[in-house]
């Protein structure tokens, strides 16, 4: 019988797998899951060790891409490379950091055929952690108290008004918990010295994080939401184990955050629920999370859907999934000939 | 009391909570108590049977019961908490 689904060629980014690990890899097998269409995946790498590369089962040929900080001009001019290559039809990007550039090249991408389903700028600028507070004025959404300082001195100043302890963050990742002066102190130093500033001290809410995967469809309509709890904490904070919840509560915010905002493309939210079980929204990150794999195990494929979406292909809503299915992380060592390292590192391509 | 309905009990003891993720283990007494709470039985009707089937004091069980039942609420099991 003849397989009468589109072969589609998809490029992925984030195919790290640390301890804080990239989606890549997860976002991957949720589009060879697809029923919609079969893919050939093209990673994108910024590094030669990022495991991705070296899973053949799962990606074709991966290239390495400039950092974001060589600018706009260089992805573009190596996309293209890429693209007169493998004739890409959907990129996915899926680092924080290189979401600009992605959307900034959105309609030069398109003019090249690679089309992605991405939030607008607006939306990207309007949830970044310095503007939260903001954010959740503008939306009607609680946030903790936050403040962006840019000398350690005027984390001093906020102990008063917040009280201890303070969540020290960067303004891309990385959060530490301080519990006094000086260990604000020296998480301010050690997380400026990694990300630059603006450092942004956030009010501690005490309670249970919970997070929320899902998918928009820039008209204000939700397309995908599976709340999760964190079960198992790296010490990035990183859920390393979770389960799927159904808190009608986690649901309306993530609905509400939809409407109002009119989100574009996949995103996460990370929550907070006091004692009283209000919802705190601590961050927003605009892309897919590491865990996405287990909303595709309770029945909503979030890639397959955000790849329809891009190429415009109708897409209905999920409005179902599983509670109480767990994903478990493991690490996985794999034995690579050094032929495929050399490759990778000197021509960017294998 | 009563146990929020969509509180998951296996047959060998585990609680799940789908609201919260949370997860408990039950023993035997317990799995009973939450069993007969879940089917909307009296605490009477509760004692009664534990200490029978247990051949227990009642006056011991109904002390247990109401010290099941608080933690009960203290894990937002039942169904009049709206956390």
């Amino acid at each position: 019988m003849k397989n009468s689904k589109p072969q589609l060629t998809i490029a992925v980014s984030g195919l790290n797998a640390i301890d804080s690990p990239g989606p890549g890899v997860a976002v991957i097998r949720a589009l060879r899951e697809a029923k919609a269409f079969d893919c050939r995946i093209i990673g994108l790498a910024y590094e030669s060790l990022e495991p991705g590369i070296y899973m053949h089962d799962l990606i074709e040929k991966t290239y390495h891409i400039p950092y974001p900080s060589a600018g706009t001009d260089a992805l573009m001019k190596r996309m293209a490379y890429i693209n007169e290559k493998e004739n890409i039809d959907v990129v996915i990007p899926n680092f924080d950091a290189e979401l600009y550039s992605f959307i900034k090249l959105k309609p030069k991408f398109e003019q090249l055929g690679i089309y992605s389903f991405l939030p607008t700028m607006d939306q990207f600028e309007s949830r970044q952690k310095i503007n939260l507070p903001e954010f959740g004025k503008k939306y009607g959404i609680n946030v903790p108290q936050s403040k962006a300082v840019y000398t350690p001195g005027e984390i001093n100043k906020l102990e008063q008004e917040y009280g201890w302890p303070l969540v020290v963050k960067g303004k891309y990742y990385d959060a530490i918990l301080a519990y006094n002066p000086e260990q604000a102190k020296s998480a301010y130093q050690k997380i400026s010295a990694k990300w630059g500033l603006p450092i942004i001290v956030q009010e501690f809410v005490h309670g249970t994080e919970y997070n929320v995967t899902g998918l928009g469809d820039g008209n204000g309509n939700t397309i995908a939401a599976v709340p999760m709890r964190k079960q198992y904490i790296t010490d990035k904070g990183k859920a390393w184990g979770g389960i799927t919840i159904t808190d009608p509560k986690a649901l309306a915010l993530t609905t509400h955050f939809l409407q109002r905002t009119q989100w574009r493309g996949a995103f996460e939210l990370e929550l907070m629920k006091d004692k009283e079980g209000r919802y705190f929204l601590l961050e927003i990150n605009p892309r897919i999370p590491a865990w996405i794999y287990l909303a595709v195990g309770v029945g909503q494929n979030i890639p397959e859907a955000l790849t329809k979406l891009a190429l415009g292909i109708p897409t209905e809503a999920f409005t179902t999934y599983e509670a109480g299915k767990m994903f478990i992380r493991y690490a996985w060592d794999m034995i690579v000939d050094l032929k495929e390292f050399e490759q990778i590192s000197t021509n960017g391509e294998l | 009391m009563k146990i929020k309905n969509n509180i998951a009990v296996s047959d060998n003891g585990f609680v799940f909570n789908p609201g919260s993720g949370e997860s408990y283990t039950a023993n035997q007494v317990g799995l009973d108590m939450l069993n007969m709470l879940r089917k909307g039985e009296k605490s009477a009707a509760i004692i009664s049977f534990i200490a029978e089937k247990y051949e227990a004091d009642p006056a011991v069980i109904e002390k247990d019961l109401n010290d099941f039942s608080e933690t009960l609420k203290q894990y937002h099991l039942s169904q009049h908490e709206e956390l």
